[in-house]
């Protein structure tokens, strides 16, 4: 059951241009969660119409109230105004929304996430207690958010980044094509991050054979499923709804030419 | 104090409460019925059918503007027959009166489409003339009075003792003239408004934001226009009408009521507030209960325009 709560700020964290913050979230983690990877909806404000989606970075079962964190970079007003929210102050969120990773705990996964799309990611770390890698990527150095929690999180963690200021210099699709090479004992390669990667990232894991998925981002409305505007376009020519049918979909599900 | 009686009726269909959702941002109410009990609403005018499925629009399919949203879905729904199989059923176990809203690429289609609704069982069957989201047929017949009183008989003509409902669009020079054509052509009830056409451009990349350039505007910005449109509309036709356009609170439903409505649907509200559509009910209650009101019908066409 999916509900709408008031959750408490707890805290407020800036890690380079994003904002890490946790909530006290009452039984929301008890009564919805499927798996890490879901999102909450955020309510930013009364001039805005519409929710802002975030993705869970990670999330558990506490007393008296569930926690939950989420990791955004302010990317326009929504963001900004959820931003300038001090600790202390209630937010109305709609969770826990979506499936999340399908994921089995005792598994052992290779954890892709680029930029913004890393904090999602450690639900899963945390999901396989310290059995799967993580390899994360971004622009520079400074996009390399969490890296400590990974490591505390991952059996092993490689870092990618396009202007090589720290880690390899390059994509992270080069570092999946040699994690894989290496290592034939992962369950599936799971990813977040902009499109442009995910495909690359996917396509890897399917010349080796690994099963692989994604976690999507589109402009939503409602969150839930009814009104049909997040779309997702399938190779089977349907189009699916990435707050409902998603945000994670199998890789090759996914019609990575539309 | 007695209690306010909520009821109102709709071309003879009876609905506990006014406040109904609008068509195409409820789905077949599943997802909400994970929030709040479906049995709270007056009425559910489902997702948009059409004769066969449809996959809809490529995305991005939504675009905030101030106070509103931007949207080109484009009709993505099962088909008829799949919404009669399994939605109608699902829907069936509430106590919430169940309004199909049908759009046709031509006359023929939306004959068919209200034969098998009738069959099945819906309460009342609302023809949607004014989709700006698709290309053939859909805003063609609203912005035309002959089409609309063609599309209008047609449905009349196959759907029974089921009420037929035109909803009409606002994409147009005088609303009245298309209110009147389908009035004429046996309509039992009529819906306004749909979508205003609008569009929305990224700056930077001087791209829309919306992969169809265009879509329709919904939300709190439209709620003056509904409200001119539903007053405008309700002084040249007799058959009521179900007002829609912004409705976000009690407020906003008992304007579109003191212009004429008999009942009101909440649509884009929903995506802000999920629950905006009970808010909505217990606001119009307060409003009865202040203004000293036996029932809530009372407001309908009450507003005292100057001379």
């Amino acid at each position: 059951m999916k509900v709408e709560r008031k959750c408490k700020i707890v805290s407020k964290e800036q890690m380079g241009d994003a904002i890490y913050m946790t909530l006290e979230c009452g039984d929301m983690v008890r009564t919805s969660f499927k798996g890490p990877g879901q999102f909450v909806h955020i309510k930013c404000g009364e001039g805005l119409l519409l929710r802002r989606p975030i993705s869970v970075c990670s999330c558990q079962e506490d007393e008296p109230e569930d926690l939950l964190s989420i990791v955004f970079e302010v990317r326009g007003e929504g963001t900004q105004w959820l931003a300038n929210r001090p600790a202390g102050h209630t937010l109305d969120v709609m969770g826990l929304l979506g499936n999340g990773f399908s994921m089995n705990p005792d598994g052992r996964y290779l954890l892709v996430g680029g930029g913004i799309g890393i904090p999602p990611m450690r639900g899963c770390a945390q999901y396989t207690q310290g059995r799967s890698t993580a390899i994360l990527g971004g622009r520079s150095k400074d996009k390399i958010i969490l890296k400590d929690c990974f490591e505390d999180e991952c059996a092993k963690v490689l870092v990618a980044t396009d202007d090589g200021s720290l880690g390899y210099h390059g994509f992270v699709d080069a570092l999946v094509r040699q994690e894989l090479s290496e290592d034939k004992g992962y369950d599936a390669v799971l990813a977040c991050g902009p499109k442009p990667m995910l495909r690359n990232v996917a396509k890897v894991a399917e010349e080796f054979g690994v099963p692989c998925q994604v976690s999507m981002e589109e402009r939503m409305g409602c969150g839930i499923g009814a009104c049909l505007v997040c779309v997702c376009d399938m190779k089977d020519g349907s189009r699916k709804h990435v707050c409902k049918n998603g945000p994670v979909f199998d890789s090759k599900e996914v019609d990575w030419d539309a | 104090m007695p209690e306010v009686d909520l009821s109102v009726n709709l071309a003879g269909m009876t609905m506990k409460n006014p406040v109904c959702v609008a068509s195409g941002t409820f789905g077949f109410g599943r997802e909400y019925n994970e929030l709040f009990d479906l049995s709270e609403l007056g009425g559910i005018c489902a997702k948009g059918l059409t004769l066969h499925p449809r996959e809809g629009n490529p995305g991005p399919r939504i675009a905030e503007t101030p106070m509103g949203i931007l949207n080109s879905v484009g009709l993505q729904n099962p088909g008829v027959d799949a919404f009669i199989a399994t939605e109608l059923p699902f829907l069936r176990q509430f106590d919430v009166k169940v309004i199909a809203n049908i759009s046709g690429n031509t006359p023929e289609e939306y004959g068919i489409m209200c034969e098998k609704l009738a069959g099945a069982g819906v309460d009342m069957i609302e023809v949607n003339i004014s989709c700006p989201n698709v290309k053939a047929g859909g805003l063609a017949y609203g912005t035309r009075p002959e089409l609309a009183a063609e599309v209008t008989e047609m449905a009349k003509a196959h759907a029974g003792s089921v009420p037929v409902m035109v909803k009409l669009s606002p994409n147009v020079t005088d609303i009245t003239e298309i209110a009147r054509a389908v009035e004429g052509a046996g309509a039992d009830a009529l819906s306004l408004i749909n979508t205003i056409r609008g569009m929305r451009i990224d700056v930077n990349t001087r791209r829309p934001i919306l992969k169809m350039n265009t879509g329709g505007l919904s939300g709190p910005a439209v709620l003056p226009v509904a409200v001119r449109m539903v007053w405008e509309v309700a002084q040249c036709v007799k058959v009521p009408i179900l007002g829609m356009g912004g409705v976000a609170k009690g407020e906003d439903a008992a304007q579109m009521m003191l212009a004429g409505a008999s009942a009101v649907a909440v649509g884009t509200a929903l995506f802000a507030d999920p629950f905006t559509p009970i808010k909505v009910r217990e606001g119009l209650r307060e409003i009865a209960e202040k203004q000293g009101l036996a029932a809530v019908r009372e407001l309908t066409g009450g507003v005292r325009p100057w001379s």
